[in-house]
């Protein structure tokens, strides 16, 4: 359907004055802006040296939790790796071991490819026992392709690592479906 | 004498090129705060050892040429742009001179290579313009649609901003009754600041400045190397030294006419009570090259501000505005040698000929016109 004429708003260019068509006057005004600018304070951030203040709600490389007994707090339920888009999180359950009275499943494997995440933090969303979290730390390299995928232990080693810090406290308490990572105060 | 002569000549050599580094720097790091950045800092403290970082990369890149370029052109195009720029600063003065009439002018020193030069500006406009046949030469040479693009509309631009460059001088040159860049400077600097020519020219001076911004191929006139259009221009093709090259003859061009703007119009190393005509020489070298300075920042000032023409814009403001503009200017400063009427009648003419220009222009265009379409 054709926009009706009514709705139709034309627009002229409005008209240059004497002053405009001088020119001077506004290369001034643009001089004046630059010039101003000058004397403002740089914004520019020494990225090695002065680190970036991340909000808390950052989304960068994936830790693992632990539980209060430093067992991993996984329960291997494969939600994560379901809600995944990028199809980066692989999975191998095994039945947990026998003194492991909480839970039936632990993961055996567990693995993030990190190359092939684009950390849109949906596994933090799905996991039902608060086991998976994405922190600050964004600054990860690797030389080969083999150094980024990050299996359980390297990932538990992230939360050993942020866990407690200012930008990444631990946002779990213990639930329905499992136990707190941190003993209650 | 002679020794003399060769040792300035090898001294403005050197700072020539040492400033065009510097001027480098200063162009990244005034690009940098106006942009809220702080710029080169890497390299040394605050940055300035990247001159020497700078160089040191030209000097050491491999000197490549495109297999399908035209080889000795290609290598002989950015010298030819080096060479012309530098030769148009053998009549720039660039300190104390004195009163070129006296006896004893050509005996002693003065801070110019080629002393009491009768035709010192015609000589700096045809060497300046032999520029552009670096550029062309080194558009076509690299056989490449973008560079030889960018070399045509140098090559237009240059000969249209020629006429009007050449022209706005020429109401300073009639007051003077002289071509010699000495001369000029002697007149202002004898008869103190009110005697600078920019009280009686300062149109001309605008037209002078917006002219030979599009000489020196700066922003917003910097058609040839525009870097959203054409790459790179007429130097993508080039690389290390060769390219070099072309920047240190942009920047000497930009150099020169800044200074030539100081000579013509602000009284070249006069300035009251600092640099008077009896005073130190040095006093006179740090006005003279200060002022360059100044005008050497506002250029850079203007690059960042103003953003580029479109080429037929550029070419009706030279043909359309610039060009009847210095010749009305030139016609009034006539009248005024002619009649003997004071020079001060020539400010308030300088500005009725900027309003009429404005008035005209603001004129809205009648809907027969066919340009209205």
């Amino acid at each position: 359907m054709p926009i009706a004429e009514s709705e139709v708003r034309w627009v002229k260019a409005p008209t240059l004055g004497l002053l405009d068509r001088l020119y001077i006057p506004a290369i001034i005004e643009g001089l004046g802006t630059t010039i101003k600018h000058i004397f403002q304070p740089p914004v520019t951030q020494q990225f090695p040296e002065e680190r970036p203040d991340l909000p808390a709600n950052y989304r960068g490389l994936h830790r693992l939790n632990r539980d209060t007994e430093g067992r991993v707090k996984c329960v291997a339920c494969y939600m994560c790796s379901t809600a995944c888009p990028a199809h980066c999180i692989d999975i191998v359950a095994a039945p947990a071991p026998a003194e492991w009275k909480d839970r039936e499943k632990y993961p055996e494997m567990f693995v993030i490819d990190e190359l092939r995440c684009i950390y849109c933090g949906m596994c933090e969303q799905a996991c039902p026992c608060d086991a998976i979290e994405l922190t600050s730390m964004f600054d990860l390299t690797g030389l080969t392709r083999e150094e980024m995928m990050f299996d359980k232990e390297k990932l538990l080693s992230v939360f050993d690592q942020t866990a407690g810090t200012e930008k990444d406290p631990i946002r779990t308490k213990a639930g329905a479906l499992s136990c707190a990572s941190e003993p209650a105060k | 004498m002679l020794i003399s002569t060769i040792l300035t000549i090898l001294i403005i050599f050197g700072a020539l090129q040492a400033l065009a580094g510097g001027l480098v720097y200063v162009e990244r790091k005034i690009c940098a705060f106006m942009q809220n950045r702080i710029g080169p800092n890497r390299v040394g403290p605050v940055g300035l050892l990247q001159i020497l970082a700078d160089g040191l990369k030209f000097i050491m890149k491999e000197e490549f040429v495109p297999h399908y370029a035209d080889k000795s052109v290609f290598i002989i195009a950015p010298a030819i742009g080096l060479v012309c720029a530098m030769l148009c600063f053998a009549v720039v003065p660039f300190g104390a001179t004195d009163n070129p009439a006296d006896a004893d002018y050509i005996t002693h020193y003065q801070f110019i290579i080629a002393k009491n030069v009768d035709i010192g500006i015609l000589f700096i406009f045809a060497v300046s313009s032999l520029t552009v046949y670096g550029i062309i030469l080194g558009g076509w040479a690299s056989n490449n649609k973008y560079s030889l693009i960018g070399g045509l509309r140098s090559s237009a631009q240059i000969i249209s901003y020629e006429i009007p460059l050449g022209l706005s001088i020429l109401g300073v040159v009639l007051m003077t009754g002289s071509l010699n860049l000495e001369r000029i400077i002697w007149k202002q600097a004898s008869g103190g600041i009110l005697e600078w020519n920019i009280w009686f020219q300062p149109l001309a001076f605008l037209l002078f400045m917006i002219s030979s911004f599009a000489e020196c191929n700066r922003l917003p006139f910097d058609l040839p190397e525009t870097e959203q259009e054409l790459v790179g221009g007429y130097h993508t093709e080039y690389n290390g030294m060769k390219l070099a090259f072309f920047f240190l003859g942009e920047y000497t061009h930009m150099v020169t006419s800044c200074f030539l703007m100081v000579i013509l119009f602000f009284g070249g190393w006069h300035f009251p009570f600092i640099a008077e005509a009896d005073m130190w020489w040095g006093l006179k070298l740090i006005v003279f090259v200060a002022k360059m300075a100044l005008f050497i920042v506002f250029y850079m000032l203007v690059r960042w501000t103003i953003p580029r023409f479109r080429f037929d814009q550029l070419m009706s403001l030279a043909w359309k505005v610039l060009i009847p503009m210095t010749l009305l200017n030139l016609v009034a400063v006539m009248f005024v040698k002619e009649y003997g009427i004071t020079p001060w009648v020539l400010l308030p003419v300088s500005l009725g000929i900027l309003v009429g220009a404005g008035l005209i222009a603001s004129q809205p265009e009648s809907k027969e016109s066919p340009l209205a379409a």
